[in-house]
């Protein structure tokens, strides 16, 4: 038996999705593979150049130092801020009071805007008059985020681990909230210690946040740009000019739309497939 | 030596969990804790493994004062009504976790886990995970790493809550076949009579952080000791009503007489308690009695009929075999078995059956 019938009003039930994906995503990006296609010198006059821009982006030094920058960076975010997460999670206190009080602090860091985040340390990391500048250098760091790369890095990763190990906090904390006490009960009369609880209990049950927390953290790392922006416009030198920065100096500053188009969505893909490939291998055997 | 529980008292803050409480289980035997959700089961069992200490009071096992002793040094085994296993082992995994812990060696675990599998019909799933396993499954996972610890004493609560009907009454029957040539006491915790009255053994009924009454299951359910173990062992819950006894009648709401099987009731009002299957439908046999109602609520359990009425205001209930179509606000007759009441004196103690 079929009893479907063709409805074809159905489809302004949908149609508010489609415009809004339409101009929010397939739009735009149809305009950046248009650019990354042709050459202009403005006047709205286009020359076909097929993928020249992207050999020349894939091939451009520049492009592989920026790139090399950012996957270091992201490297050590996500190895600093989902343990040290997991870690602040753990001590958390489980109810009463308290809970409240820690949720509380810790969302605040995530409440201040990028670029409130990338002033405030670069008031706060100053040498000579900044709190963490004056400091450091104090008890005989020879700290200057504006002049060395070394400590221009060290103040990003501080800032980012300042500013968004937080996120891993709140949803480890949440994933370990939803275990329930019979689990911990069951691993007591087992005789399990403090670190089979954890191995075997609660970073089981913390997988599917964690790796969403994973991925947020990637794709956000990955696409920095306020922050780093803020603090030292990428200096010294190219030393903080990761992937989003290179993008913008090659788009706006020197206004190559082909390269910086290419560029795009390069960096686009490249976004997609570590996302996509990390997802699959975490949830696979994952069940329902 | 069984487990026995002396003077225990649980407060948490300025709550009191469990009252003074005393009772002794049964060896190697089902010993049954039956009570609504929030009775005290749960905290009562926390008590008895050691999970939980006593604000005061004593826990004894095997001759032993075990009080404060943390469950891990004790040989029991719990199981939750949730299915608790490891998320990231396999059947196999889990059921050997107990045994790893122990330190036991790798052949010896392979056969006990073997047989326990093999008891509860897990051998083709030792490979898997239990996200890939059915509900029913997982439990008898649950169920496999407390047998496989060889406890001497294995508390289950709420086992089969979690599990669908056919599942339940499956797993039901094996229970107690799993338990009958084992060394171990069983505490087994439920919200519902009749599985108390299935699984047979030692029940305990648990009113609001008390036992009311502890005895052999079908000792209790029969005689119940008070009006308080009497509701709490009843679903539908029990009839009670008010009876005046006179020069040898008792009479209900003045309109209802019978005699008192009794000689040594002195005159006076007495609670009456019977439970709804004694209360039909159809007249079952000649002495039951009359008993005018206009229907509240009428439903079917099973191929039972359970109709909910009123008698001059008072609510009353009754369970009939067969499915009878019964509306509401009908004026209807309830035959009373008069022979099945239970009375109780003005403190609700049970004083004439």
């Amino acid at each position: 038996m079929d009893n479907r019938r063709s409805n074809k009003k159905a489809w302004f039930f949908v149609l508010p999705v489609v415009a809004l994906v339409a101009f929010n995503a397939i739009i735009p990006l149809m305009t950046v593979v248009n650019y990354s296609v042709q050459e202009t010198f403005g006047n709205n006059v286009f020359f076909w150049e097929g993928v020249k821009w992207f050999e020349q982006v894939l091939n451009s030094d520049r492009f592989h130092d920026s790139l090399g920058r950012q996957l270091i960076f992201t490297g050590i975010i996500l190895s600093i801020e989902v343990p040290l997460g997991v870690a602040i999670a753990l001590t958390m206190p489980r109810k009463g009071v308290w809970v409240s009080v820690c949720l509380v602090f810790m969302a605040m860091p995530l409440l201040i805007p990028w670029n409130v985040v990338g002033a405030m340390w670069n008031i706060f990391a100053l040498p000579d008059i900044g709190l963490l500048g004056y400091a450091l250098n104090s008890i005989g760091f020879d700290y200057d985020y504006t002049q060395q790369p070394l400590s221009a890095w060290f103040t990003t990763i501080l800032m980012d681990v300042w500013h968004w190990t937080s996120l891993v906090v709140l949803l480890a904390y949440a994933g370990l909230r939803s275990i329930p006490d019979a689990y911990y009960q069951a691993a007591k009369i087992d005789g399990a210690g403090a670190w089979a609880v954890f191995r075997h209990i609660q970073l089981p049950k913390m997988k599917r946040v964690l790796t969403i927390a994973i991925l947020l953290r990637f794709m956000d790392s990955f696409m920095i740009y306020t922050e780093p922006f803020v603090l030292t416009g990428g200096g010294p030198g190219n030393s903080t000019t990761f992937l989003s920065i290179d993008l913008v100096k090659v788009a706006l500053g020197q206004f190559d739309l082909g390269p910086a188009a290419a560029m795009s969505l390069i960096y686009f893909l490249i976004v997609l497939l570590v996302s996509w490939v990390f997802y699959t291998l975490m949830m696979k055997n994952e069940g329902q | 030596m069984p487990l026995e529980l002396k003077n225990v008292v649980k407060k948490v803050g300025a709550d009191t969990h469990i009252y003074d409480t005393s009772v002794e289980l049964v060896e190697n035997q089902f010993n049954i804790l039956l009570g609504t959700t929030l009775a005290g089961k749960t905290t009562l069992m926390q008590l008895m493994a050691g999970l939980e200490t006593p604000t005061s009071g004593e826990v004894w096992f095997a001759g032993k004062n075990v009080t404060g002793v943390p469950v891990q040094k004790r040989n029991v085994s719990f199981v939750h009504q949730q299915f608790i296993n490891y998320p990231h082992f396999n059947v196999y995994e889990n059921i050997a976790s107990p045994l790893r812990v122990a330190k036991i060696s790798k052949k010896e675990i392979e056969e006990r886990v073997g047989h326990v599998a093999d008891l509860l019909k897990l051998t083709p799933m030792l490979g898997r995970k239990p996200s890939e396993l059915s509900g029913g499954q997982q439990q008898r996972t649950a169920l496999a790493r407390a047998l496989v610890k060889d406890a001497d004493l294995v508390l289950l609560d709420e086992p089969l809550a979690n599990l669908d009907y056919k599942l339940r009454e499956e797993l039901r029957d094996e229970l107690p076949k799993l338990f009958q040539d084992r060394d171990c006491t069983v505490v087994y915790a439920t919200t519902e009579p009749t599985e108390a009255l299935l699984l047979g053994g030692n029940t305990a009924t648990v009113h609001e952080g008390r036992i009311t009454q502890f005895g052999n299951t079908s000792e209790v359910y029969r005689k119940p000791s008070d009006l308080l173990t009497a509701e709490v062992f009843s679903d539908p819950p029990i009839n009670a009503a008010e009876v005046e006894l006179a020069s040898g009648q008792f009479s209900l709401n003045g309109q209802v007489n019978w005699p008192s099987a009794s000689t040594k009731l002195a005159n006076g009002s007495y609670k009456m308690a019977i439970r709804p299957h004694y209360v039909t439908l159809e007249q079952n046999s000649e002495k039951a009695l009359k008993l005018e109602g206009r229907v509240l609520v009428a439903e079917l359990s099973g191929s039972e009929s359970v109709v909910h009425f009123e008698v001059e205001g008072h609510p009353w209930v009754s369970q009939s075999p067969g499915i009878h179509a019964i509306e509401v606000g009908q004026a209807i007759d309830f035959y009373l078995d008069t022979t099945q009441c239970l009375y109780f004196d003005d403190n609700d103690k049970l004083i004439a059956e």
